[in-house]
């Protein structure tokens, strides 16, 4: 009846993740009966959870990015108090078999879904405003798609109490992921997890690329897109082209181990360095999926805060078109030491050290758009000032790592594992708080507060340069990666600081807890809130709608005229003292909400839960859920909702009665 | 020539209608799908070799049971592209006559695959046997999934076709059907060509 499910799954000798499920499980249960309480339940249906709106779905992206990074940074302290008290004869808390699961969690989660969904979640909320349309090409897919990475999460959580996780590593390198060496349910959790997260992240790039390329306003050419939209276009291109390498992979690794086929395995032909190829090759281009939309964030940023426009923007267009290109050329420098030769080797150290060209470029790039400019110092330009020196220090030991001959030295060591952090935390998380500090105005209507956010960026920059730093010496002095215990006393010294860092990183994460508590909290005072939707004096089509937009976004597409769409349509309403004129409204057609992606995912769910367990009969049965909510969705007649012209007009005349009042005073101090 | 200046506001006119951007979007899934079989091709390449002592590609093909499943799938795309044009002239009866024959068409094909499928197995060339096998029967059978979902989708749009006619999203979603459908024979030619044919002369 339920497979091979009993009660020897639930870890019930091992306190630790017993505790940790407990408190999660109190907080879920408290949140519940907070809402049956409150009766929100009817709100949350209608207006999140069957949502279709591309800016509905984006916060939830982001919420679901902030649960999970919370949760991965549980176990970066862990790692790093433990190493820090397993020295010599000291054994530290965590048993091997432990300590493996948590490496492996850490890195699955943060990659798949905690910088993942920020990223997408961005994406899809600031894209659509952006180009000036009304949502993405395909909204219930993107609802789907949302759903479907959320199913992911949690089946990697639910291995914290039901069975147990990978022991593997981020990536489940065969044939230590194979069913000789890794017989428990682990690394079924993790191709579960991953497989199920991976098609909707591969359907919400087809949908992002759609966007981007077919649902422009008019006017609006591809060189006159802002930058984060042409480097979330390569992303989502990324995406398309690399997520089904991934599928393909972890679909081979599954039936190893399901049906005994001899894909990567030791014997019968099987060949397991044709996985570390594979894997690679969907996992090169996902680190500039990663990286790519959040270079997008920095350039809005840099260019709004120091009141100029992107300096080199085609420049800009070219270096991310490039690095599209080359970043599936390089993937071999994951594993030089397999023993491809020096002639393999070498192409592919330089093919890496030239995609540093393109990212060279950006960094210039935003240096000179601040060069003369007016810089203001807000969170949002300290995150992309830090990013700009950990970036570069990160890429430098990148390119030392592209030199195959010091990669034999370094490779496998935390030298490694430092630039990588120095590179995705440096660059990916640094990117994304800066873009939800940036947007978040915007999706509700009040910013964050600057002290505490001011405070989070230090907690965090010490933090991070406690750990990092000392990390690249460890690794110099030959420490290897994934150590539960540590051989060496004369490291103690070092993995203090280091699991010293860790704890300021979370003095920091609990001051951006601390930050939102405050905001909300103070979302009305006249320090927070954002009449006007234009906080940061923006320069793209966003900033020229209400905070938060209505759920049609424009009232009017807007008709663009050149690049800095709102910039200019602002400098001319300054000029002239009058905002322009009222447009003929039109009716607009909306698409309807739809439970059909939570339905989808809620199956999947059970799919991958089921084949974990070996529950056959309710892989049918969800099985055939799935399909029915297709054929559900399928079987709708009407599939828009109208607004009427009555409604648009109100939404736009009270969106444009703050930004009269605010060009009456203008006019009235004589500063037209 | 004439002189007539291309006119500067050629720019971009804004969203085209939604036919046009749902096929877009569909291409760029099935550009992804095509992705996913390039990487099985590419494993089983790679494994091509691995046989472990057992039976090789030449001594497990049956060329005549590919052929005949060659000529199916290749005509079945004819009569999904009547169906297509008859859709297009809104004669939903036609319609619903060549969707029957390329689901027909298609139920064949699955047929002589599971027949080849079986021989293989009843011989103990089971996938267990070794990699060039398991990559044989991924790549192939991975086709054959995708058919079986095709066939899954043209029963349901040929209900849907039934009860709602030729409405727009019907219309659109028929075309976005024949675009997968059109794929999947691209993917078997280069299955037939590079397993069979390149299997059966080495």
């Amino acid at each position: 009846m339920l497979g091979r499910l009993d009660w020897s799954a639930i870890p019930l000798h091992e306190p630790l993740p017993l505790a940790a499920a407990g408190g999660v499980g109190l907080a879920v249960a408290a949140s519940l009966f907070w809402i049956t309480k409150r009766g929100h339940w009817g709100y949350l249906w209608r207006e999140w959870i069957t949502s279709v709106d591309h800016k509905r779905i984006g916060v939830l992206y982001c919420i679901l990015a902030l649960l999970m990074l919370i949760r991965g940074l549980v176990d970066a302290v862990m790692m790093r108090t433990h190493q820090a008290v397993a020295v010599g004869d000291a054994q530290g808390y965590l048993p091997p078999d432990h300590y493996d699961q948590i490496f492996s969690a850490h890195g699955t989660i943060m990659i798949f879904f905690g910088a993942m969904p920020f990223i997408v979640g961005l994406m899809n909320f600031a894209v659509p405003l952006q180009i000036g349309a009304r949502d993405v090409a395909f909204p219930t897919l993107n609802a789907a798609s949302f759903w479907l990475t959320a199913s992911g999460a949690l089946l990697v959580n639910v291995s914290l109490v039901i069975g147990e996780f990978a022991r593997t590593g981020w990536l489940p390198y065969a044939p230590l992921s194979e069913t000789s060496y890794s017989p428990g349910v682990g690394v079924d959790y993790y191709l579960w997890a991953i497989q199920i997260a991976g098609v909707g992240t591969l359907l919400s790039g087809v949908n992002l690329v759609t966007t981007i390329v077919k649902l422009r306003a008019p006017g609006m050419t591809m060189l006159r897109l802002p930058m984060f939209c042409w480097t979330s276009l390569g992303a989502n291109l990324l995406i398309v082209a690399a997520f089904p390498i991934l599928t393909a992979t972890v679909t081979m690794l599954t039936f190893d181990r399901y049906l005994g086929f001899h894909f990567f395995t030791n014997e019968a032909g099987g060949n397991p360095m044709m996985f570390v190829n594979m894997i690679w090759a969907w996992g090169h281009p996902e680190v500039y999926i990663l990286i790519l939309p959040a270079f997008g964030i920095f350039s809005e940023i840099f260019s709004t805060f120091s009141g100029k426009p992107l300096f080199g923007y085609r420049s800009m267009v070219a270096a991310t078109m490039f690095i599209v290109v080359v970043s599936f050329t390089v993937w071999l420098h994951h594993f030089f030491t397999m023993g491809a030769g020096a002639d393999v080797n070498a192409a592919f150290g330089i093919a890496t050290s030239i995609i540093a060209v393109g990212t060279g470029v950006k960094i210039f790039n935003w240096i000179f758009t601040m060069y003369g400019g007016s810089v203001r110092f807000e969170t949002p330009m300290l995150w992309s000032m830090a990013f700009l020196i950990t970036f570069v220090v990160g890429g430098m030991t990148g390119v030392l790592l592209a030199v195959p001959p010091a990669d034999f030295v370094l490779h496998n060591s935390m030298f490694l594992v430092a630039h990588f952090h120095n590179v995705i935390v440096g660059g990916v998380v640094f990117g994304v708080i800066a873009g939800y500090t940036y947007w978040f105005p915007k999706a509700f209507g009040f910013r964050l507060d600057e002290r505490w956010g001011k405070i989070a960026f230090w907690f965090h920059m010490i933090g991070f340069t406690a750990v990092f730093v000392p990390m690249y010496w460890l690794g110099l002095e030959g420490m290897t990666r994934r150590l539960q215990h540590v051989y060496d006393a004369g490291w103690t010294p070092f993995l203090y600081v280091m699991a010293a860092g860790v704890l300021a990183s979370v003095a920091g994460t609990a001051a951006l807890i601390m930050q939102l508590a405050v905001s909300i909290r103070d979302r009305r005072d006249e320090r927070l809130r954002d009449d006007l939707g234009d906080p940061w004096d923006g320069r793209t089509l966003e900033w020229g709608l209400p905070s938060p937009p209505p759920f049609f976004n424009f009232a009017q597409l807007p008709d663009v005229s050149g690049e800095e769409a709102y910039w200019s349509i602002k400098r001319k309403a300054i000029e002239q003292g009058e905002l322009p004129e009222e447009p003929d409204y039109d009716m607009i057609e909306m698409p309807r909400p739809t439970p059909t992606g939570i339905f989808v995912a809620f199956f999947s769910t059970l799919i991958g839960f089921a084949c974990i367990w070996h529950i056959w009969w309710l892989v049918m049965v969800s099985g055939a859920g799935v399909y029915l909510a297709f054929v559900g969705y399928a079987w709708r007649d009407v599939h828009e909702r109208d607004v009427s012209v009555d409604e648009v007009r109100r939404a736009d005349q009270a969106a444009r009665a703050p930004r009269a009042a605010a060009l009456a005073r203008l006019v009235k101090e004589g500063r037209t | 020539m004439s002189a007539v200046p291309t006119p500067r506001r050629s720019e971009w006119a804004g969203p085209p209608a939604k036919d046009i951007v749902t096929a877009y979007g569909f291409w760029m899934f099935l550009i992804g799908d095509v992705i996913m079989f390039a990487s099985f091709f590419a494993g089983y390449a790679v494994l091509a070799g691995g046989r472990a002592g057992g039976p090789g590609p030449a001594d497990i093909i049956e060329l005549p049971n590919v052929a005949v499943q060659t000529l199916c799938l290749l005509t079945s795309t004819l009569t999904c592209a009547l169906a297509g044009v008859m859709a297009e002239r809104r004669r939903m009866a036609w319609t619903q006559l060549w969707l029957l024959a390329t689901g027909l068409l298609g139920v064949i094909f699955l047929a002589l695959e599971i027949r080849e499928f079986s021989h293989l197995i009843e011989r103990g060339a089971t996938p267990q046997r070794s990699a060039f096998l398991s990559g044989f029967f991924m790549l192939v059978g991975c086709h054959g999934v995708h058919v079986v979902a095709g066939i899954l989708w043209l029963g349901t749009m040929m209900a849907q076709v039934a009860v709602r006619g030729p409405k727009a999203y019907v219309q659109r979603r028929l075309s976005a059907f024949m675009l997968y459908w059109h794929a999947l024979d691209i993917v078997w030619v280069g299955l037939f060509s590079i397993v069979y044919i390149w299997g059966s002369i080495t």
